[in-house]
């Protein structure tokens, strides 16, 4: 057994959008759609022995990063990496290997609606 | 012997031990070890003195590998070679679908498929596919890199007929990177060698996979007509003006019997069609005697599999045969293909005919401009030059 991260990118507003906005989907029932077929993936995983952990991420604005190499910490408002897209939500899974990992990234992706990284841990 | 044999070693010792940096290092120095022990003779078994000699030199990497790092000593040394429970061949497939694997990039996918399937040297690869020994060694670091660090299996997939087209197109693109090569050469014929070769591996590995047969049938049906093809002066010679007897007898006779048991099994994929329209061209006793019908029909059928203008081109220029030039150049004005040289080559070549000549002259100055080959450049030069100075 392997495990691998399953991650999912976007924007700001995808993941923690402003009331009466939706994120990544158009409509509020699309948004819901996409959080009930994520939950019954999320089920699949775990009947079939493959989940560790999963979760969802609020706005990579409400991140802080921390530098505690030098003799101070010192504290920075806002997300490590300069970009517009950022991790948004995310997998751990168990697979035997990268066919059975990708299988089940595209069920993943398939059920939340966005486009799924699979990223192999070390060890 | 030995450009059959590495690659037979390679395939073993990767389903042996899931090392593709082992296999390559040992079956290397089990090719080194019999150049010089074989001077005074062959031995009974070539083959196997190489994979016991192979074999030996993979267990000797990993004694010494493990002697650097304690935890693992006892646990390699201790460990009992397996003994091969099937034939080499499963290997052999297995590897091709690592190689191929859709989780690496196409061009990855290339390099490293010559480089553990073929057991061509990284520099041979370098110079067949026009890039530097140092980029295609580093997609082969980097695929090995990734095969065993996000565990690409070495496996036969589940979902077969889906990744064997993938390991098709492969083999498929290093098939034309040796027919129409960018680049100063008009042919790369080790590279098509190569893909013939290929295809003969996996149609055997995979005797019931037509889609495998239907390529093995393409490339030879198009690689027959190699000596035809480029005139002395390194000029490409369109199919109507090619001297059919130059075409290689035995090649087409191999492709037309393999298209016709393709055809007999009725389940028609791509390649299989792509052979058969290569199979109505190279029946044909004269350019004349063609059977277009029959082409437009395989094309139809093509552009039914695979709706893209490429093929729409294609069925066009059949079209032209058919229903003539100005019919054909209404199937082709609205393609999305401005920027593929064939698609002004072909525009060119039916605006000629039709006596618009002007146009005709643009098609070919930018059909010009966008090809790569040498060999269609000169021929394309030289229909422009045909056309006589602008009046």
């Amino acid at each position: 057994m392997a495990q691998y991260l399953l991650s999912v990118h976007g924007t700001d507003s995808d993941f923690d959008p402003p009331a009466g906005k939706f994120g990544a989907y158009a409509t509020e029932q699309e948004a819901l759609a996409a959080m009930a077929a994520t939950g019954a993936f999320n089920d699949r995983l775990i009947a079939r022995g493959h989940f560790v952990f999963a979760g969802g991420l609020r706005s990579a604005s409400s991140a802080t990063v921390v530098d505690g190499t030098g003799e101070r910490p010192v504290f920075t408002d806002g997300p490590y990496l300069e970009t517009k897209e950022w991790l948004g939500g995310f997998w751990i899974i168990d697979a035997p290997d990268l066919d059975a990992a990708l299988e089940l990234a595209t069920e993943g992706s398939r059920a939340c609606g966005g486009k799924v990284e699979v990223r192999p841990f070390a060890g | 012997m030995f450009r059959i044999e590495w690659p037979r070693l390679v395939a073993t010792l990767t389903g042996r031990y899931r090392d593709l940096n082992l296999a390559e290092e040992a079956a290397s120095e089990a090719v080194l070890e019999a150049v010089s022990a074989w001077g005074e003779g062959l031995p009974a078994n070539p083959g196997g003195w190489l994979m016991t000699t192979a074999n030996r030199k993979a267990i000797d990497r990993l004694r010494r590998e493990s002697r650097r790092d304690a935890k693992y000593a006892e646990a390699v040394v201790g460990a009992s070679v397996p003994e091969p429970t099937h034939r080499v061949e499963d290997d052999q497939l297995r590897l091709i679908f690592m190689c191929c694997h859709r989780a690496l990039a196409p061009e990855v996918r290339l390099a490293l498929t010559l480089r553990m399937v073929s057991g061509l040297t990284v520099e041979e690869i370098a110079r067949g596919l026009l890039v530097s020994e140092a980029a295609i060694g580093q997609r082969i670091t980097r695929a090995k890199t990734k095969i065993r660090g996000a565990k690409i299996p070495f496996a036969v997939p589940e979902n077969l007929e889906e990744r064997l087209a993938d390991v098709l197109a492969v083999i498929y693109v290093v098939f034309n990177e040796g027919y129409l090569p960018g680049g100063a050469s008009e042919l790369r014929v080790d590279l098509s060698d190569e893909a013939i070769r290929l295809s003969r591996l996996v149609h055997a590995l995979m005797p019931g996979e037509l889609e495998a047969q239907g390529l093995l049938a393409l490339v030879l049906l198009t690689d027959a007509r190699r000596a035809a093809r480029v005139d002395e002066a390194g000029e490409l010679v369109t199919l109507d003006a090619q001297d059919r007897s130059l075409w290689n007898a035995a090649q087409l006779a191999e492709g037309h019997a393999l298209v016709r048991a393709c055809v007999a099994s009725n389940r028609p994929g791509p390649y299989q069609l792509q052979a058969a329209i290569n199979a109505v061209h190279t029946s044909a006793p004269h350019f004349q005697l063609t059977d277009w019908a029959a082409l437009y029909t395989l094309y139809d059928q093509l552009y039914a599999l695979q709706p893209q203008p490429i093929v729409a081109l294609n069925r066009a220029v059949v079209t032209a045969e058919l229903r003539g030039p100005e019919v054909s150049l209404a199937e082709i004005d609205d393609l999305p293909l401005s920027n593929y040289h064939a698609f002004h080559a072909a525009r060119a070549e039916l605006l000629r005919r039709v006596g618009r000549i002007d146009e005709a002259r643009a098609a070919y100055t930018r059909a010009i401009e966008l090809a790569s080959n040498v060999a269609e450049v000169r021929h394309l030069t030289r229909r422009l030059g045909d056309l006589g100075v602008d009046a």
